[in-house]
């Protein structure tokens, strides 16, 4: 069993005038067998959590820890990070001209497993992958996420996420701008990667449809930089129903 | 409207006193540092060292010649159009003469190598590969060693000829090199050509296309890379003067370390005569870290309204960290996520280049140069 540890996590964002503290202390323990919904208002700092915990270098760890089965995160590089078992499906994932998808995956996959898998079942396993996600072959030759729509994006993000296989995933706003046929079809994806019971997953949401295909174990509102209540899945359909206002102080609705 | 220094009017001479002494400040020499040119442009570099030229011998339909300066297939191209060009002109004592004789098509490429004349020499040369009616032929020209050098280099591209030149500057870093090459594209001829520039300490390369007849047709791409200190300058002028033809051109460079500077001039005249030419170009530039800087100029002039397509592009950018951030987060490693980004920046040239060998050459001189920054 895995787990990952934030502890008293403090980040300030790097701008171009000055350095601005955005979460104010996180604590959030995430066992492997375990879906933790993190729903919080925009600008809450959701994405600056997940951004942190991969070690995006516009945010600056002020104190705290994140620790992969004991291991501190933060004094790794970003790599070392992902080859530590800590996947990050971005919200806006970026595009990478003239790197085709089909090379990505595979130095990506290369780079997780240690040795360049092997071309024949490496191939199959790819295409079947695809195919789970509804995503054209023709993707494959495609430069990364290069004039992707936001829908097929994401389904890369999760595609990634499938052939990876990482201990935790960060699934930042994975669900918004899918239509209902791709949040099914993503929510499947994830649903596959948890089938075993062995990986965490940390999923970021401002919405609660996703919570319609995924069931999450627990549940945390974010707001102001903090976890500001925990519980399990009522606490989501709570949310749907009263929105962000307890928390805030401004209305601010959490259902579709 | 016809500007008033029109690039299709400019001077050209063999005389090297046609030609003024460059101060830094006229529009072809304003980029290059003159004093880094070791005498090339103001007379005071005279000849000490030789201008080595090595073509693969017993290529079935290819005749490589030594000639004197008399040799009247000479200037057959072009005329040079500055004052190292024409200094080259005036200096070199032999020029090589690579022929592809009529309806053939030799055997993989033609390998013509320049080797410099040495620290602390300067050579002058003279190179003109000829592709005869229907002749369709590789040619690789590689330029390697040290020292100062200067040299003419023309291209004849015969009627329905089919000419592939892949042009390889890989000098050792304190060579300096000052080139012009003529290309003169026949009737229904193709002309590729592909620049690649990595080292010396400076390189200056002038390449003017000119069509004799109807039916032209010139692909003219450029790779780069400099590093710390380098300069490299690419000049490019295609001169569409007679109908029915087209160019297309596409060069890419990176840059890393202080003072890395590349520079580019794209210069394409469409006359009034050159009705239905079809002519696209575009420079990008790749900026890897601080302190380098890549000046980008291109320019098209029209004359003529009945042409089937004209454009122009330029783009220079830094390298991005949202994209190696999200390699990385992918358990790619740093160095490796560079040189995807940078071998992506360039893929539209590699995949372009239909000679395997040569492909495999710059991925692994593209790679050689990520690894040696240390990036
Ligand atoms: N790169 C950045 N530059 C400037 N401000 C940022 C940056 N990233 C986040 N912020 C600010 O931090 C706060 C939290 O943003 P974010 O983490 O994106 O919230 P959420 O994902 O919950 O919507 C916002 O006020 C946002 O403007
Ligand atoms: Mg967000």
């Amino acid at each position: 069993m895995a787990t990952l540890e934030i502890k008293d996590l403090h980040v300030s964002v790097r701008t171009d005038d000055a350095a601005k503290e955005i979460l104010r202390g996180v604590n959030l323990t995430v066992n492997s067998g375990e879906t933790h919904a993190i729903m919080g208002p925009n600008g809450s700092g959701k994405s600056t959590l997940a951004y942190a915990i991969a070690g995006h270098p516009k945010y600056e760890v002020t104190s705290g820890s994140v620790l992969l089965d004991g291991e501190e995160l933060l004094e790794l590089e970003v790599d070392e990070r992902a080859r530590a078992g800590l996947f990050l499906a971005m919200q806006y994932p970026v595009e990478v001209p003239g790197v085709s998808m089909s090379n990505f995956l595979r130095t990506a996959a290369t780079a997780a497993r240690g040795e360049a898998p092997q071309v024949r079942h490496w191939v199959k396993e790819v295409k079947q992958a695809m195919a789970d996600l509804d995503i054209d072959p023709s993707f494959a030759e495609r430069s990364v996420n290069e004039n992707f729509s936001g829908g097929e994006k994401k389904r890369h993000e999760i595609l990634q996420l499938d052939l990876l296989k990482p201990k935790f995933a960060v699934l930042d706003e994975t669900d918004s701008g899918l239509d209902v046929d791709a949040l099914r079809v993503v929510s499947e994806g994830v649903n596959r990667y948890t089938a075993n019971k062995d990986k965490g997953v940390l999923l970021i949401t401002h919405y609660t449809r996703i919570l319609k295909h995924i069931t999450p174990d627990f549940v945390h509102v974010f707001a102001g930089g903090r976890v500001v209540e925990s519980g399990g899945a009522e606490l989501a359909t709570q949310l749907e129903e009263e929105g962000y206002v307890r928390f805030t102080g401004a209305k601010e609705s959490a259902a579709v | 409207m016809i500007p008033q220094s029109s690039r299709g009017e400019r001077f050209t001479s063999y005389e090297v006193d046609a030609f003024e002494v460059p101060g830094g400040r006229e529009e072809d020499w304003r980029f290059t540092p003159l004093k880094r040119l070791r005498g090339l442009h103001d007379g005071s570099a005279t000849a000490t060292g030789s201008f080595a030229v090595a073509v693969d011998s017993g290529v079935e339909g290819v005749t490589v010649e030594t000639v004197g300066r008399e040799d009247e297939r000479l200037g057959a191209a072009g005329v040079p159009a500055d004052r190292v060009a024409a200094q080259a002109w005036s200096s070199f004592t032999e020029a090589t003469v690579v022929t592809v004789a009529a309806d053939t098509r030799p055997e993989g490429p033609v390998h013509v190598t320049v080797t410099g004349p040495g620290q602390g020499t300067t050579a002058y040369g003279h190179v003109q590969v000829r592709a005869e009616r229907f002749a369709d032929a590789v040619v690789v020209l590689d330029y390697r060693g040290a020292g100062t050098v200067a040299d003419n280099v023309e291209f004849v591209v015969g009627e329905s000829a089919r000419l592939s030149v892949v042009t390889v500057h890989d000098w050792d870093d304190d060579a300096v090199h000052v080139g012009a090459q003529h290309s003169a594209v026949g009737r229904d001829a193709t002309l590729r050509h592909l620049s690649v520039t990595l080292g010396g300490d400076l390189v200056r390369v002038s390449s003017t296309v000119n069509y004799r007849e109807r039916g032209g047709d010139a692909e003219l791409l450029g790779l780069y890379f400099a590093d710390a200190g380098q300069h490299l300058e690419h000049r490019l002028l295609v001169d569409h003067s007679v109908p029915n033809c087209r160019s297309n051109v596409l060069y890419k460079g990176a840059l890393q370390g202080e003072g890395a500077h590349t520079v580019w001039i794209g210069d394409v005249l469409i006359q009034a005569a050159a009705e239905g030419t079809e002519t696209f170009e575009l420079n990008r530039n790749l900026i890897l870290t601080d302190g380098a800087r890549a000046d980008s100029v291109p320019n098209l002039e029209i004359e003529t309204g009945e042409i089937e397509g004209a454009g122009h592009a330029s783009a220079t950018g830094r390298f991005d960290d949202e994209q190696l951030f999200y390699l990385q987060a992918r358990g790619i490693p740093e160095d490796v996520a560079r040189r995807l980004v940078v071998r992506g920046f360039f893929g539209e040239i590699l995949q372009k280049i239909t000679v395997p060998e040569v492909r495999e050459r710059l991925e692994a001189a593209i790679d050689a140069e990520l690894a040696a920054v240390g990036a």
